[in-house]
C-alpha cells in the first residue's frame, strides 16, 4: 500500500537535491533580484531596528536606572512578545493601509518588547555595591550611569538587541503580504520562481540573520569597555524569546 | 464580526486551538525523550541540538512550501513544521531544568537510597518544572504565530480569514480576524504563566521567564 506513496517522497527528495543545486545556480544568476530584494529587506529591517532602538534602550535604561516600572518592562513586553506576527502586520495594514510604512511599525511593535525588557534587566541587576562605590566616589547620577551601570549592561542590552535583530530580519519576509517589498516577495511567489528561488531566497534570509547577529555582537565586543571584555559573557542564540516567523 | 463569527472565525479559532495543541503536545513529548537520553548520555545533546537549531533558523514560509511534496497539502505539512519549530525551545529548557539540581541535593538523594529513577522522578523533574513551563509558553506562543502563517500554505486556522481578507482587503475581517489571533496568543500567555506559578510555588517570580 505505501508503494506509491514512497516513491513519491523519495522523488520529491531527490528533487530537493536537485533543487538545492538549482538553488545554487539561482543565487549566482539571478544575483541582481536577490541583491535587489536583499537590499530592500536590509533596508526595512534597519529602518524598524533603528526606531526600535531608538525608542526602547532609553527608556529601558532609564527605568532600570531608577528601579521602576518592572511590570511595564517585563510582565507587559513578556506578554507583547506573545503577539503574533502576521496579525500585528495585519492590524497595522487595517489601520494604516499597505505599504513601507505599515510594514515599519509592525516590526517596531515587535522588535520593542525584547530590547525593552533586556535593557531594563540589564541595568536594574547592575551589582548594587558597584553603585554604591560609585556614588561613594562622588559620581552624579548621570556619571553613574554613564560610567559604572552602561558598561557593566552592554552585553545583556546587547543580547536584547541581538535578539530583536534576528527577528525582524526573519519576520521582516512577512512583509511581502503587506507590500513591504524585501525577500519575502520571492518567497511568497514559488509560483514565479519555483522551487529553486524558494531555497535560495531561504538561505539568503537565514544568512541576513546570521549576520544580524554577529554584526551586533562585534559591536557588543568594541563597546564593551576592554577591561570587561574578558569577563562579559558571550549571549548565545536567545532560546527564551519566542521563535520569530 | 458577528455574522461572521459562526460561519469563519469560531471555526478558525477552534481549528487554530487545535493545531497549537497538538504541536506543542508532539514537540513535548519528542523534546521530553531526547532531553532525557542527552541528561543520561551528554553525547545526545550535540546532534540533537544542532538539528533543531538548523530547523529552527529555516524561514517559517519557506519550510511550509518545501514540506507540501513529502506530506502534501494537508494537516500533516502544518504539524511537522510546528513540531519542528518547537524542539529547539523545548530541548533546552527541559535540559537545563534537569541539569539544574545542585550536586548537594543529587548527593543527599543518592545517601537516601534512592535509585536513578526515583532520583529522576522525585527530585531531578520538580525542580526542573520551572524550566519545563516556562519553555512551554514560549514555544506555545510561537506555535500559534507561526500557526497563522502555515495558511499561505495550507488554508487551516486564524491565518485563512486573516489571508483571506488581506487578499480583498476587507478591513473589518483583517482586523477582527488579527485581533482574535492576539487575544489567543495573549490568554495562551496568560495562561502559562498562572500554570507557571501554580505548579512551582516555590520559584521566585522572575526567574523562569
Amino acid at each position: 500500500m505505501g508503494r506509491p506513496q514512497e516513491r513519491h517522497v523519495s522523488q520529491a527528495a531527490l528533487g530537493y537535491l536537485g533543487a538545492f543545486g538549482d538553488a545554487l545556480r539561482f543565487l549566482v544568476e539571478r544575483r541582481e533580484l536577490l541583491l535587489d530584494k536583499t537590499w530592500e529587506h536590509l533596508l526595512l529591517s534597519g529602518a524598524a531596528m533603528g526606531v526600535a532602538v531608538a525608542l526602547a534602550v532609553p527608556l529601558g535604561v532609564l527605568l532600570g536606572h531608577l528601579h521602576r516600572g518592572a511590570f511595564v518592562a517585563i510582565s507587559v513586553a513578556n506578554a507583547a512578545r506573545a503577539l503574533p506576527s502576521l496579525a500585528v502586520i495585519a492590524i497595522g495594514l487595517g489601520f494604516l493601509g499597505f505599504g513601507f510604512g505599515n510594514v515599519l511599525v509592525a516590526l517596531v511593535v515587535l522588535a520593542v518588547p525584547p530590547i525593552l525588557t533586556n535593557a531594563y534587566v540589564a541595568v536594574d541587576e547592575v551589582e548594587r555595591d558597584a553603585v554604591e562605590a560609585a556614588r561613594g566616589m562622588g559620581m552624579t547620577p548621570w556619571q553613574v550611569l554613564r560610567r559604572v551601570e552602561l558598561p557593566l549592561a552592554l552585553p545583556l542590552l546587547f543580547a536584547g538587541i541581538r535578539t530583536a535583530s534576528v527577528y525582524v530580519v526573519a519576520t521582516a519576509t512577512i512583509a511581502a503580504i503587506a507590500g513591504g517589498g524585501g525577500l519575502g516577495e520571492i518567497l511568497f511567489n514559488q509560483a514565479s520562481y519555483r522551487t529553486e528561488g524558494l531555497v535560495a531566497a531561504a538561505l539568503v534570509v537565514s544568512g541576513l540573520a546570521f549576520a544580524a547577529d554577529a554584526v551586533f555582537g562585534l559591536l557588543q565586543r568594541l563597546l564593551t569597555p576592554p577591561a570587561l571584555r574578558a569577563t562579559a559573557p558571550q549571549p548565545e542564540l536567545d532560546v527564551a524569546a519566542p521563535r520569530p516567523a | 464580526m458577528r455574522e461572521n463569527w459562526d460561519g469563519v472565525l469560531q471555526p478558525a479559532l477552534v481549528q487554530h486551538v487545535q493545531l497549537t495543541l497538538i504541536a506543542v503536545a508532539i514537540g513535548f513529548a519528542l523534546a521530553f525523550v531526547a532531553a532525557l537520553l542527552a541528561h543520561r548520555n551528554g553525547a545526545f545533546e550535540r546532534p540533537v541540538a544542532t538539528f533543531s537549531a538548523f530547523v529552527y533558523t529555516i524561514p517559517s514560509i519557506a519550510l511550509f512550501q518545501l514540506l507540501v511534496p513529502f506530506t502534501g497539502l494537508g494537516l500533516l505539512t502544518v504539524e511537522v513544521a510546528l513540531v519542528g519549530y518547537t524542539l529547539l525551545i523545548l530541548f533546552h529548557n527541559i535540559l537545563v531544568g534537569l541539569r539544574a539540581a545542585p550536586p548537594e541535593v543529587l548527593e543527599a538523594a543518592r545517601g537516601m537510597g534512592l535509585t536513578r529513577r526515583q532520583t529522576l522522578v522525585r527530585v531531578e523533574l520538580p525542580l526542573a518544572l520551572p524550566a519545563i513551563v516556562a519553555g512551554l509558553r514560549i514555544a506555545t506562543v510561537s506555535t500559534i504565530s507561526l500557526a497563522t502563517i502555515a495558511a499561505v500554505v495550507v488554508p487551516q486556522g486564524l491565518g485563512r480569514p486573516i489571508l483571506a481578507a488581506l487578499r480583498d482587503y476587507f478591513k473589518t475581517e483583517i482586523v477582527a480576524a488579527a485581533a482574535l489571533a492576539i487575544a489567543l496568543a495573549l490568554v495562551a500567555d496568560a495562561l502559562l504563566v498562572l500554570a507557571q506559578r501554580a505548579l512551582t510555588p516555590w520559584a521566585a517570580r522572575r526567574s523562569a521567564t
